[in-house]
């Protein structure tokens, strides 16, 4: 999964970094299922793997059409964004070693075969409201996307 | 010393051919996994070489015309010419390809249509593994295929294969969102026993239909028929098959996606092609048609009745077998064609035997459930070779009309529906 | 394999983390919006993973509910994002982040 991340920030070409990106994507669905996720494992495959990367290949098709002029690939603000990522870096480090010892060993529960199940009594039951706010939200983009996309208002 | 050692050796390799503590899913027993995944890959194999053979004959004679007649006798080594001429073809890649796109594309489609394979179940036991989100699995790893088809119109670097790949990715991405719902309208409909408690594996909707006593498209009368509709409907849209292969056929767009492929990677194109359409038929099959269930399980039950739809599948075979001694009979009476005769006669033959060894009971018994399954995917390859001799192409516009515009308010209200009407019944699960 | 080490939670937070540092390098270095609002895809998968990683530790399903709605969020985010990169390159025909300046004085 790290090579697949390390792939899409450095590749030149934006279909290579999607199809790293969609590699990413696939190894994170097995990690939730290595999580005992298997709901969230499917939704990612779904969603995000066969969704929005479609999404994103499609943009990018239709948007870079001279991908061999392109040769500086990187920004000029680059120095920044390293000095800034070390920091966070450095951050994530301090926090991770002096907390090491908060985590427990093992991990608890045990292996339940409906986690969809419960996925889903949770879902409605007590974050409805989330998730009408959720399906409020996605109408709000599918409108905002396709007013932006037009060719004329 | 070398006595302990092989004793424990032996023990081991038993532990692994040792059957009696395996359910499906048993990840822990690698051995058999491996032997179902090549009992699976081996016969959708065979199935895809039938179907094509199939396709051409059945389209062939419902034009009143007779198909390929000259390769074996009717034509049944064709597929096997085909396959040979594929294999023997250069292999073509264009000069300002993306090599990489180029290469993997076609290994993406492959890998999503036969990875589906994985949680198809051909019986209560039969199944390489029972994931608890089998449905979920199928209908993700079959929206993968969608990125291998973009992958390929891309890579291609040419107007033609692009427009067919961007096509026919939007329609299988709309056709995927009337899918889903006429999914889950289904597996609301194994939420309906007593205990309220439906599931997404595959094998759990089968023994829901068991359960319920009916199969899910007479539930709840129109409505699992319609939501079998839709969902029939949607699975040849998303297979890109006619009526709705615009995408793809020869006299629209040359060869859509796949016009720069050739030989090889052409033939795993047409492989993953078959193979989807096989996949979504099983996915069909399992959720409305009860699956490896025989016909009538509640209504017409006893051991008598099961006698005699046990006799099922040796009956098929010697039909099918039959029909090839008429043929044989009725081959023309000349020299050249001797070879021809003789091969037909042999393959009734193969036939009339594979049938008499279905009456025998103990092999009986454990392949009805893959022969119910087996038939009535048959069926709906049937209808897919129908449809493409029957109807004519639906316009680009005209098809993404009907996905978005009919479709999916259809499938919404048959969820809707179907979740009033159950509730009416005071059958689904509330806290 | 008695020193087969276990993997426990905190594993699952560094890779999180990880993938998060990698996702920020990409938003901040990168030229290609494309491959920025990818960098932002990255950094989103990083804390759903870190949230499916805590809810296994608590044994509640609250982590997994809410990775399901960031996912939700990240397609409606993706797509309303390359809404604006199309409109966007359309009037300028280049997807260059270093060009996005009409603003600047």
């Amino acid at each position: 999964m790290l090579i697949g991340g390390i792939l899409v920030i450095t590749c030149k070409n934006p279909v290579h970094s999607a199809l790293a990106l969609i590699v990413t994507l696939l190894a994170q669905a097995s990690i939730y299922l290595m999580l005992y996720a298997p709901f969230v494992a499917g939704v990612q495959i779904i969603l995000y793997a066969g969704g929005i990367m479609v999404l994103f290949l499609f943009v990018i098709m239709l948007v870079s059409i001279d991908r061999s002029v392109r040769e500086r690939q990187f920004n000029s603000q680059w120095v920044v964004g390293i000095i800034a990522a070390t920091a966070l870096g450095g951050l994530f480090i301090a926090v991770y070693t002096k907390g090491k010892n908060i985590f427990p060993e093992h991990a608890l529960p045990v292996v339940e075969n409906d986690n969809t199940q419960k996925i889903a009594i949770m879902l409605y039951g007590q974050y409805m409201f989330a998730f009408e706010i959720a399906s409020l939200l996605l109408l709000v983009a599918i409108i905002g996307a396709v007013v932006m996309a037009k060719k004329k208002i | 010393m070398g006595g302990p050692v092989i004793a424990q050796v032996i023990q081991y390799i038993q532990s692994y051919l040792d059957t009696r503590g395996l359910t499906p899913g048993a990840a822990g027993n690698m051995f058999w996994v491996l032997v179902y995944i090549m009992l699976v890959f081996a016969g959708l194999s065979v199935a895809v070489i039938a179907m094509n053979w199939l396709e051409r004959k059945i389209l062939a004679h419902m034009q009143v015309r007779l198909g390929p007649m000259r390769v074996g006798p009717h034509g049944l080594l064709q597929p096997i010419a085909d396959a040979i001429k594929l294999l023997l073809k250069e292999d073509i890649m264009p000069a300002e390809a993306d090599g990489l796109l180029f290469w993997i594309a076609p290994f993406v489609v492959v890998l999503a249509a036969f990875t589906v394979f994985v949680v198809v179940p051909f019986g209560p036991t039969h199944a390489i593994t029972d994931m608890n989100i089998g449905i979920l699995f199928m209908l993700g790893v079959s929206s993968l295929s969608v990125l291998g088809i973009v992958m390929a119109g891309w890579a291609s670097n040419s107007h033609y294969p692009l427009i067919g790949a961007l096509r026919s990715s939007a329609q299988m991405v709309s056709y995927e969102v009337a899918m889903g719902l006429a999914v889950v309208s289904a597996i609301l409909m194994t939420s309906l026993n007593a205990e309220g408690t439906g599931t997404l594996s595959m094998i759990g909707i089968v023994q829901a239909q068991l359960a319920q006593g009916e199969w899910f498209i007479f539930k709840f009368f129109p409505l699992g028929l319609i939501a079998f509709f839709i969902f029939a409907v949607a699975m040849v849209a998303e297979t890109n098959r006619a009526p709705f292969d615009l995408a793809e056929a020869e006299s629209e767009l040359t060869a859509g996606f796949h016009t720069e492929y050739s030989g090889f990677r052409w033939s795993l194109f047409f492989l993953a092609e078959y193979s989807a359409m096989i996949a979504v038929s099983s996915i069909a099959v399992t959720l409305w048609l009860g699956g490896w269930l025989r016909p009538f399980p509640n209504f017409l039950s006893g051991t008598t009745w099961d006698l005699v739809f046990s006799l099922f599948p040796g009956v098929t075979f010697l039909f099918l077998a039959a029909i090839c001694f008429y043929n044989t009979v009725r081959m023309p009476k000349h020299p050249l064609f001797r070879i021809q005769t003789i091969g037909l006669a042999g393959f009734g033959v193969v036939l009339g035997l594979i049938g008499l060894v279905l009456f025998v009971p103990a092999v009986s018994t454990r392949v009805q459930d893959i022969f119910w399954f087996t038939a009535k995917v048959a069926g709906f390859m049937y209808l897919y070779i129908w449809y493409r001799g029957t109807f004519p192409r639906y316009r680009f516009d005209q098809l993404m009309q009907m996905g978005w515009k009919v479709l999916l308010p259809l499938g919404l209200g048959v969820l809707i529906l179907t979740a009033s009407v159950a509730l009416l019944q005071d059958k689904i699960w509330h806290p | 394999m008695e020193s087969m080490l276990h993997i426990t939670t905190l594993h699952y937070l560094v890779l999180g983390a990880a993938l998060f540092l990698l996702g920020v390098i990409g938003v901040l270095t990168r030229r290609n919006v494309v491959i920025v609002l990818m960098s932002i895809e990255l950094i989103l998968n990083a804390v759903n993973l870190n949230l499916v990683a805590f809810s296994r530790m608590w044994g509640g399903l609250h982590g997994q509910v809410f990775a399901i709605f960031v996912i939700t969020d990240a397609a409606a985010e993706a797509a309303v994002g390359l809404g604006i990169l199309i409109a966007f390159f359309r009037n300028k025909e280049t997807v260059n982040i270093d060009e996005v300046n009409l603003l600047k004085w």
